[in-house]
């Protein structure tokens, strides 16, 4: 392999010394550079947030174990949570809108590129801020070092009273400053998707994967801006007196349980939209069919957009909001399943009567389907606020939202990086290590995930770091602890495999999949400029229509 | 896989309700009102959802298997299909409904269990939440107890069901004993109330379900349901003050003289401290330390000791007495029956 086939932006640099070719990309303001910061920084953190999850499952392999003690327990889950989606899931996502979205409406760069570079750099500080706590947070009170307050840190145990020394404080300003690097990338993606589309790209032909990330960003700067004021606020009562959330002084702890889940509901869909987004892409290439009902997708985008604000205080049915309040969150809760079901039925509809080839892309998106399904379906249970007293906090509840992120969110994102990896390095990855990634991780989740919801019927709550022997839960929690192995061992493999094909892989050139978008008209990875001239389009499938010139999409849509 | 253990485990529990099979805790063996409302309306929600899993997955199946790319395929595209708007109005009609049943169901069972205003003879207990135990107060009784709920068995002909009014002392928590009911959040400044009427006597397990700090792994709970007569004699020797014995006057010194009495209540001595348990019938209790421990005299001794042993992180200090000082102070507070 020569590296000279390829043309990484700043090849012509090549020569130059390692320093100033890191300097270039501490001070690029390229959006796809951007986009590998945050998918690298976004991989470093999923490591470090998956041993935190390792630990955790290994401690509660039998019940009385002795692994961690419960202080070091309670700081494990909690940066494993925030880490996990504050700085592994939400930087993975933007990175791959920062990437795909002008490449995919044919632009040369987002709109705001100096923003957007302001952005990953709040972001990556956000997370070392985080992280930094356990070093910065430890010395004077001898109080602990990270955080241990849970990754929604319900009041008043953030409180001085309750949480003394720094650890919330560190917790509090990573989101804070995190944040203001979401709610940037967020402007942006508005920006860019609105007004940077390439002519003939009317709203109504770009791909889905722009509409869903269009909505996802809209989501992001409705629901970030609540949490950052209530971390502001939170800093006002640890600080400068204030009482918002102070219990002791006529404060209200519901309060911030409402602010904390007006941005953590939302939250949950910014996350599965640009899952949406990968699977929408990936299943009508692989199926060799267009999306089936484009508009009736992005119709149930936009309703999931909408409803998902109105859904928050399904969170909070143990909390005694009384009957109506109740009700009115379960009806809205229970209706956004209705769009989403409607995305289902339209994947499968899109694969039916397809030539479907499963490649490893299409494998992680088919498992998304399936693992998608269950849970929504066990959303749903969760809705029914009665059965949500019974399941809520406990082990169901923590199967049911890994379920999501984990058999949902990040097996459409394993998709997402076979299926742009030749795009973005210029390489094709082993399909046999790829498949061997999809199996082994297939089998540890379900061994983690599906065995996971059993405790929590038998009465197990989460967050706790023992629990009693006799009460029916060892068998279960073993088994999940097990399935972790294969996950990790999954994930080493994919790591592996990148690694490998990026230095000894085959050259894949512009347009292995045969595929439809404009990113894969250009070459792979893409120039500085993305493309030599502006693009035109006509229809949804710019590329099918150069490839079928006798039969355009455009006669149809 | 999964709708197999949904329905192992609920099968089982209708059969043979009086035994929990696979744990105590089983939310699908429930033992009163509110948790067999529950109950049902998770038969209704597994039973939809779980048809709904089988039609779409069975889908899925034949979807991948039927259409994928045979080896002899000839190379050319399949036909380019782009929508339908009657079978998009078919999935989305289908679910609206399928949702309107479920919201119809759903809200029967919160206006039962959230709109019940409690009877002339309902019996009366303030539960309050503290790191990492639990005060119980029966206001109309005159009874101050920690940990181990007492609760009249509440039958068909005489119901006396429990209404629990739910306050915290600092953090939140959450009251979840699941085969008696679904849990109820504990916030301070926010007070809350939830009812049971146990059906049948026994020993009903569960715990906080509430992070609330460092050791909201060990805040167990153990409801008691008895016979009226067994309930009414328990009330009744919680009532007497604390018993007095000469022969373990020093260990009493002790207690008296040391931090103890900041935190615990021996009604009838100087010991008024509430941060911690009342002890004033302590060995009436089966366990210790929220239920983490057997309340026996070695580990009452341990617990006085070095509480790290049994509960590390826990908010009892180690009190740093000497052994005979502890032996002393156990043999007192064995006393306190």
């Amino acid at each position: 392999m020569s590296t000279d086939a390829i043309a990484m932006p700043g090849t012509e640099l090549a020569s130059r010394p390692i320093v100033a070719r890191l300097h270039e990309w501490v001070v690029t303001v390229d959006h796809k550079r951007l986009g590998i910061l945050y998918i690298i920084y976004a991989l470093v953190f999923l490591v470090i947030a998956g041993i935190e999850a390792t630990v955790i499952r290994i401690q509660l392999i039998r019940p009385h174990n002795n692994f961690v003690s419960p202080q070091v327990f309670n700081r494990l889950f909690t940066m494993h949570g925030t880490t996990m989606i504050f700085f592994v899931a939400m930087p993975v996502l933007f990175g791959f809108a920062n990437y795909l979205i002008p490449l995919m409406i044919g632009a040369r760069d987002m709109a705001f590129p100096r923003l957007n570079a302001f952005s990953f750099w709040m972001t990556a500080f956000g997370g070392l801020l985080l992280y930094f706590s356990l070093v910065g947070a430890n010395g004077l009170y001898g109080a602990g070092n990270a955080p241990d307050v849970g990754w929604f840190a319900y009041a008043p145990l953030t409180s001085q009273t309750f949480s003394v020394g720094h650890s919330t404080d560190f917790w509090t300003l990573a989101l804070l400053v995190s944040g203001f690097g979401s709610i940037g990338t967020a402007i942006n993606i508005v920006a860019t998707v609105l007004c940077m589309r390439c002519p003939g790209m009317t709203l109504a032909k770009m791909p889905l994967f722009a509409w869903l990330n269009l909505v996802m960003a809209g989501l992001v700067i409705l629901a970030v801006s609540p949490l950052t004021a209530a971390q502001i606020m939170l800093l006002v009562d640890r600080y400068l007196g204030g009482h918002f959330f102070d219990t002791q002084a006529g404060g209200s702890a519901v309060i911030w349980m409402h602010f904390f889940w007006i941005f953590g509901h939302p939250e949950v869909y910014v996350l599965i939209l640009p899952a949406f987004a990968f699977a929408s892409e990936i299943i009508p290439v692989f199926s060799r069919k267009p999306i089936f009902g484009y508009s009736v997708m992005v119709g149930a985008t936009v309703a999931i957009g909408f409803i998902s604000m109105s859904v928050w205080a399904h969170h909070m049915f143990t909390v005694g909001m009384g009957a109506n309040a109740n009700t009115f969150f379960v009806l809205s809760t229970m209706a956004i399943a209705v769009p989403t079901g409607i995305k289902i039925f339209n994947w499968l509809a899109t694969m039916w009567g397809g030539k479907i080839e499963f490649k490893t892309p299409m494998l992680f998106c088919v498992a998304f389907l399936f693992q998608f399904l269950v849970a929504g379906l066990t959303g749903v249970m969760l809705s029914a606020a009665p059965f949500d007293w019974q399941l809520g906090n406990s082990y169901f509840v923590v199967a049911h939202f890994h379920y999501v992120i984990v058999g949902g969110i990040l097996f459409s994102l394993f998709g997402a990086f076979y299926y742009w990896f030749p795009k973005m390095s210029g390489m094709m990855y082993s399909e046999t290590l790829g498949k061997l990634h999809f199996w082994l991780f297939l089998v540890g989740f379900h061994l983690t995930f599906d065995f996971m919801h059993i405790p929590g019927l038998l009465g197990m709550p989460r967050r706790i770091y023992t629990y009693e022997p006799g009460r029916g839960w060892d068998i279960w929690n073993l088994i999940v602890t097990v399935g972790v192995f294969f996950q990790a061992l999954g994930i080493l493999i994919f790591v592996a495999n990148l690694l490998w094909s990026y230095f000894r892989g085959t050259v894949a050139g512009h347009d292995p999949w045969d595929a439809w978008t404009l990113e894969w008209s250009t070459t792979s990875p893409p120039p500085v400029y993305n493309f030599a001239s502006i693009p035109a389009v006509k229809s949804r499938r710019p590329l099918w229509d150069l490839k079928h010139p006798n039969d355009p999409d455009w006669n149809y849509e | 896989m999964l709708l197999v253990v949904f329905w192992s485990m609920t099968g089982t529990a209708v059969v043979d309700p009086a035994t929990p099979p696979m744990s105590p805790t089983n939310i699908f063996a429930p033992a009163s009102t509110p948790a067999r409302s529950i109950f049902g309306l998770s038969l209704f929600v597994l039973a939809v959802t779980g048809a709904i899993f089988i039609v779409v997955f069975t889908l899925l199946v034949y979807t991948i298997a039927k259409f994928r790319r045979r080896n002899n395929d000839d190379g050319r595209e399949p036909p380019q299909v782009y929508g339908s708007n009657q079978v998009e109005l078919a999935w989305t009609i289908i679910p609206i409904l399928i949702v309107v049943a479920l919201f119809m169901a759903t809200a029967r069972v919160i206006a039962l269990v959230q709109r019940t205003s409690p009877p002339g003879n309902a019996i009366a207990v303030t539960a309050i939440g503290h790191q990492f135990w639990w005060e119980y107060r029966y206001p109309g009784l005159g009874v101050v107890t920690a940990n181990e709920l007492h609760l009249p068995v509440s039958d068909a002909v005489h119901p006396t069901p429990t209404f629990i009014q739910l306050l915290s002392a600092d953090t939140d928590h959450s009251f979840w004993i699941p085969r008696l009911g679904g849990k109820t959040d504990l916030i301070p400044n926010h007070p809350n109330t939830m009812w049971i009427d146990p059906q049948e006597t026994g020993v009903y397990l569960g715990q906080c379900a509430q992070y609330c700090g460092t050791q909201h792994a060990k805040m167990l709970l153990r409801v008691y349901v008895q016979s009226k007569g067994e309930f009414d004699r328990w009330i009744e020797q919680q009532r007497q003050p604390a018993v007095v014995n000469e022969a373990v006057s020093q260990g009493q010194q002790i207690f008296e003289t040391t931090a103890c009495v900041n935190c615990h209540t021996v009604s009838g001595t100087v010991a008024n401290g509430r941060f911690g348990p009342d002890h004033t019938h302590l060995m009436s209790r089966d366990t210790i330390a929220a239920g983490s421990a057997t309340n026996t005299s070695e580990n009452l001794r341990l617990w006085i000791r070095n509480p790290d042993a049994i509960k590390p992180g826990s908010l009892m200090p180690a009190m740093q007495l000497s052994e005979q000082q502890l032996d002393l102070l156990t043999a007192y507070l064995e006393t306190l029956r």
